[in-house]
């Protein structure tokens, strides 16, 4: 135990300098999810059942594919960005907050990953 | 004194706070928000099932179209509609509009409206 304060323990220490970093990226995916999304629900209306031969035809146009990629990247980015802040709002102790953030960072990426090699595999087969 | 020792507000859910229509649709904001993470698993096993070839995508397609698929595909839609529509009504917020009580009770009844009837219009248009 100390009978210093948090403040006391930062004070000269500097600011971080990425303060802002984290709320305005969670913008910027934002606003970029706004046509992307559009665009992924009117394309589903067309594509959700239809056959393999269609939809993998669908999907080779480099722009449909591209459109894609730019989605889930965008989707995974933002989804890793708000869960951050809800675990940082309710999870405590702290190792635990670090812990849930840490493995949802790690599995949010993989999942990615995974689904834009999943794209990329249809688009170009 | 330790900053540790000084009293919190209570937590927003509980008896302290009588429920608010904005404060509703800002806790919705983020289960849907979570939902959402959750159910891009099924975005993620519907692409790799695609990728795994014919065979798998039709498994897939059996999957997301029973009863449960649907129903979650359905719940899903209408998260991702909410989602989009309270985002939209958070960046007008960052640029400093709409703070008024009277205007973020407007706004939030276009959010919940305008989510509904975008889910219905999608299924009308996707029923098989």
């Amino acid at each position: 135990m100390s009978i210093r304060t948090p403040l006391g323990f930062v004070r000269g220490l500097g600011s971080a300098k990425d303060g802002t970093h984290h709320w305005w990226m969670q913008r910027v995916t934002s606003v970029a999810l706004v046509p992307l999304v559009l665009w992924f629900v009117i394309s589903l209306l067309s594509v959700s059942r239809v056959d393999y031969a269609t939809f993998q035809q669908w999907l080779s146009n480099p722009i449909r594919a591209g459109l894609m990629v730019a989605l889930l990247a965008t989707v995974f980015y933002h989804a890793n960005l708000g869960m951050q802040v809800i675990y940082e709002d309710y999870v405590r102790p702290e190792c635990k907050k670090f812990i849930a953030v840490l493995a949802t960072q790690f599995v949010l990426f993989v999942l990615g990953a995974i689904s834009i090699v999943a794209v990329l595999k249809i688009a170009l087969a | 004194m330790s900053a540790n020792k000084r009293p919190l507000s209570p937590f927003m859910i509980g008896p302290y706070y009588k429920p608010q229509m904005t404060s509703i649709l800002s806790i919705t904001h983020r289960a849907t928000g979570a939902a959402l993470v959750v159910g891009t698993l099924l975005l993620v096993y519907w692409l790799v099932w695609a990728a795994r070839g014919p065979g798998f995508y039709e498994q897939a397609q059996t999957v997301l179209g029973s009863m449960l698929g649907q129903l979650f595909l359905f719940l899903w839609t209408w998260a991702l509609f909410y989602h989009l529509a309270n985002g939209i009504r958070h960046l007008f917020w960052d640029a400093g509009r709409g703070f008024e009580l009277d205007e973020a009770t407007k706004s939030g009844w276009w959010v919940i409206w305008s989510s509904i009837i975008l889910t219905f219009l999608c299924w009308l248009i996707a029923a098989p």
